[in-house]
């Protein structure tokens, strides 16, 4: 089936750089799933037979030029290819994050007019299902899994390998329309339809061109020297740009292999097996990972919790030289490679970062003990700034020049200006198409010349030119004095105490600031079972005195370093109360890529809010839960509020601060 | 689809329950002077998930041993397949296609979750001691395909996570599941499964009641089991047998069974006398 697509064409569509890939790497492997305790591999050759088979199924089965294709699962290569396969028939993929409840599955079919949806197990056809009556356009659902579909009625429902089985037997029938429909396809044509989970209001549609995507992989690929020796582990929502750019446009591009972890639960020793070349990830997975780590060390026997110690004070001070190419003293590079041996080496290797050439974390700002802690193993991690609508890349960090503080130089090909308001714009061929029947958002969001609007406030540093982004330019304001307010600023600041797992700062147009925090249960529970505190349940562990205390002194340590920057002084947080449930994507706290969503929040919890302003020392309260199948609870409980010292603004605070 | 043979009917959720496995005839099994079980009768159809419910010391976990070949009873005669079953060692009883699990979780606790399973298939093992020990020939290829089926189960209960890890650090709700899955590793025509939810959380329960419809759905296993809790067994179950101090005080569907007025005294604990 493969030489029907000459190799010559132009790279102008992932179909045309598959088969590309499939002449030029036959036999590297293109894909590898771990499945029943084995890494099964793909070469690009045979992902190409078992995609184009895939594409003759659909075509079978009537998907047409300009389709929605609804595609819903954790990483699987079956749920790429669906993508890929998609496209060969000129339809528009648009995956789903597969943790999204039936309800948000609903606006999002219903807006795309999806007739098609791959879905990859019993539990995401069931939700389907639960909302195909109000979603009347929902022909034919084809799962991966057939794990417990026996029963269910198949006449409009297929195995994705009984698709791919009828594409084979039907190839002589559909093989020419599938080349004349990959060959129709050009650089403007949409590639991919992302949902933005968004901070505000209903997800957008963000249409991305072949163009969009290539250009931005082609460019990120070169800017990085990626080749097809590359590996990557592909375990983030597959929904999020991210995962698209990584896993197909720059796996696509460069060649490189991706590999699928058995079960989001395995993912850790999945990535220890594969040891990745090139690896994602973000801030909150690194201050997981060190959060375990520390753990285990404070565990662990005398002679290694000192080897430990020891030489990682040690990497701390010369480690990031060393990756800089800075000149480092001949006594500290052989104590650094003693430490290497003995120390980095291995913690590397268990992180599972042991062939990490080059690692990227963004999102959100990353705690700079954080950073250097990882740069100080000998990883070259770096940061990248970055939104759905630029096709990823916005700014990013060449090797070298990496700062814990700044979110790098523009990537290539990428033009940044910042606005009189202070607010970051940018214009770029990654620059997306559109926002799917949304004509009012996307003028607003993209001016006639192109420049899109990121909604981040930032500046240029003027001696080095790297990006540094302050804050949401709508959540950045003014308090009642008219000093600067910036929730997210000391939101990160807070969340670099690994026991403080999210939080929301309110201050906006008032004369103090307060603060909402979520303790991580991992730290604190662990820390209580080594001070035997003992609890039964999240709410009772989130209210215990002890912790409040240590909660307390972390927010009057942050408060006294606030105090020492003229412009933030006035953000110190006067009152706090730790909340008594997780903040969460499926009570609509969160967005799902993990980010805070202010309004929703200040309506839930007004009267917690309004506790926090009128001085009283505890409130009660009552807060409604949905449970991950959808059901609703409610949750009572009375928190104690707390008071934290300020410091006057100004004054040297080192001390206080260290 | 075959025709149903005549003494057959399909469940409301299309399951298709066949004639009748196992016979259970005029049962009587004494320890000394304690009679544990005494002159009981009932059947187990293909396919069906078949309860045996009881108060403490009713005599389930006993039965259980008998259908097992662990203990043998004085009195009554065990039908298995049509063929009347002469006295059998526990065994003989597995290789016909009969697995169980335990009450009190009997892993080996040092071991690996995948090697408990793997154990799970000994009876299955053909190699003889030398090629095994060579790892040669007949045992590498014997090992591949039982590893393979292992995986296959591992992957149905969802352990992969826990793969490598020695049970004796699992949580008990895993433990659970592990010894499940060594039970289906056997591939079992009859499981039987003493107590699987004693002492699990309700989420637990509703996990374990899933895995057991499942295994009964997917590979059409008939599944004996005993349980305290009420609730579950009303759930899932097809059939219920009912024990109270040794005798059979109730038999048939769930909903005959809850209106069974021996059955509510037994279970309210009306005084005997």
């Amino acid at each position: 089936m493969a030489e029907s697509s000459a190799a010559g064409a132009a790279l102008t569509s992932i179909p045309a750089l598959l088969a590309r890939n499939a002449q030029a790497f036959a036999t590297r492997p293109a894909y590898r799933e771990k499945e029943y305790g084995i890494w099964q591999s793909w070469s690009w050759a045979e992902a190409q037979d078992e995609i184009r088979a895939l594409a003759l199924g659909f075509l079978d089965l009537g998907v047409a030029k300009g389709d929605h294709v609804a595609i819903i699962g954790s990483n699987r290569p079956s749920l790429y290819w669906s993508m890929v396969a998609a496209q060969m028939c000129g339809a528009i993929p648009v995956p789903l994050y597969q943790d999204a409840v039936a309800e948000e599955m609903a606006y999002v079919l219903d807006h795309c007019g999806a007739r098609f949806i791959v879905a990859e197990d019993q539990e995401q056809v069931d939700k389907v299902l639960e909302i195909q009556d109000r979603v009347q356009h929902i022909e034919h659902i084809v799962y991966h899994d057939k794990r417990g579909m026996r029963k269910y009625d198949h006449s409009r429902m297929n195995a994705l390998a009984d698709v791919q089985a009828t594409g084979r037997a039907a190839h002589h029938r559909w093989e020419a329309e599938l080349d004349a429909r990959i060959a129709a396809l050009g650089y403007d044509d949409t590639c991919v339809m992302l949902y933005t989970s968004g901070t505000t209001g209903r997800p957008k549609g963000v249409v991305l061109s072949n163009r969009n995507i290539i250009e931005a992989s082609k460019s990120s690929s070169e800017f990085d020297e990626l080749t097809e020796r590359e590996s990557v582990l592909a375990y983030l929502p597959m929904a999020w740009v991210g995962d698209f750019i990584f896993s197909i446009g720059q796996a696509m591009w460069s060649g490189f292999c991706v590999n699928c972890p058995e079960s989001a639960e395995t993912m850790y020793e999945n990535l220890h097996e594969i040891g990745p070349t090139y690896f994602f990830a973000p801030p909150r997975y690194f201050e997981q990972r060190i959060t375990l780590l520390v753990i285990r060390m404070e565990d662990a026997g005398r002679i290694k919790k000192w080897l430990f110690d020891h030489f990682m004070e040690h990497a701390r001070k010369v480690g990031p030289d060393l990756m800089d190419g800075k000149p480092v003293g001949l006594f500290d590079r052989l104590r650094y490679a003693l430490g290497n041996v003995l120390v980095y080496g291995p913690v590397r290797n268990r992180a599972g970062m042991s062939n990490v050439r080059i690692g990227y974390t963004a999102g959100e700002a990353i705690g700079p003990e954080i950073f250097e802690f990882w740069r100080s193993l000998g990883i070259n991690l770096k940061q990248l700034y970055g939104q759905t609508e630029a096709s990823v890349f916005i700014t990013q960090q060449p090797d070298g020049e990496v700062r814990a503080d700044t979110v790098g130089v523009p990537s290539p090909g990428v033009e940044v200006k910042i606005g009189e308001s202070g607010e970051v714009f940018y214009r770029s061929p990654g620059t997306f198409v559109e926002y799917y029947k949304n004509p009012e958002s996307t003028a607003s969001t993209k001016d006639p010349e192109g420049w899109v609007a990121t909604g981040d406030a930032g500046f240029f540093e003027e001696a080095t030119g790297h990006l540094r982004i302050i804050d949401r330019a709508k959540d950045v304001g003014k308090m009642a004095d008219g000093a600067l307010f910036a929730p997210k600023y000391v939101e990160n600041k807070l969340k670099f105490y690994p026991n403080v797992l999210e939080a929301v700062v309110f201050g906006s147009g008032r004369e103090t600031c307060c603060a909402f925090i979520n303790i991580d249960l991992t730290a604190v529970g662990n820390w209580a079972e080594r001070n035997n505190i003992s609890y039964g349940s999240y709410q009772e562990l989130a209210g215990h005195a002890q912790v409040l205390d240590m909660i307390q002194s972390h927010v009057e340590e942050m408060n006294a370093s606030l105090a020492g920057d003229a412009m933030l002084a006035g953000c110190q947080i006067h009152r706090f109360l730790v909340l008594h449930k997780e903040l969460d994507a499926d009570d609509g706290e969160l967005t799902r890529t993990r980010k805070v969503r202010r309004r929703i929040i200040e309506e839930k919890y007004a009267d917690l809010i309004a506790a926090l302003y009128d001085g009283s020392a505890e409130v009660s309260t009552e807060t409604e839960v949905t449970y991950e199948d959808g059901r609703k609870g409610s949750i009572r409980a009375t928190l104690a509020i707390r008071d934290a010292a300020v410091m006057p603004a100004q004054a040297t605070t080192l001390e206080a601060a260290e | 689809m075959n025709e149903l043979a005549p003494d057959s009917y399909v469940t409301d959720d299309g399951r298709t329950i066949g004639p009748a496995v196992l016979e259970m005839k005029n049962i009587t099994l004494r320890f000394g002077g304690v009679t544990a079980i005494k002159d009981i009768s009932f059947d187990i159809r293909e396919g069906e998930i078949r309860a045996i419910i009881g108060p403490n010391g009713a005599g389930k976990s006993s039965m259980l041993n008998v259908i097992n070949g662990f203990y043998h009873p004085q009195e009554g005669e065990i039908w298995f397949r049509g063929a009347r079953r002469p006295s059998m060692k526990p065994y003989e009883v597995a290789r016909q296609g009969i697995a169980r699990t335990f009450q009190n979780i009997a892993l080996f606790k040092g071991m690996s979750t995948l090697d408990n399973i793997m154990t799970g298939r000994n009876t299955m093992m053909r190699a003889g001691l030398f090629s095994q020990a060579l790892w040669w020939g007949k045992a590498e290829r014997e090992e591949i395909h039982h590893r393979e089926q292992v995986e296959k189960v591992i992957d149905f209960l969802e352990i992969q996570h826990i793969r490598k890890v020695p049970v004796g650090r699992l949580p008990y709700g895993l433990q659970k599941r592990v010894e499940l899955g060594r039970a289906l590793a056997a591939e079992p025509k009859l499981l039987l499964l003493d107590e699987p939810m004693a002492g699990m959380n309700v989420e637990e329960k509703e996990d374990m009641s899933r895995f057991i419809l499942d295994v009964n759905d997917e590979f059409g296993t008939t599944i004996a089991l005993i349980e305290h809790d009420m609730g579950v067994v009303m759930d899932i179950s097809d059939r219920v047998v009912v024990m109270d101090y040794g005798k059979k005080i109730g038999d048939g569907t769930p909903d005959d069974v809850r209106a069974n007025p021996d059955v509510i005294d037994a279970y309210l604990g009306v005084s005997h006398d």
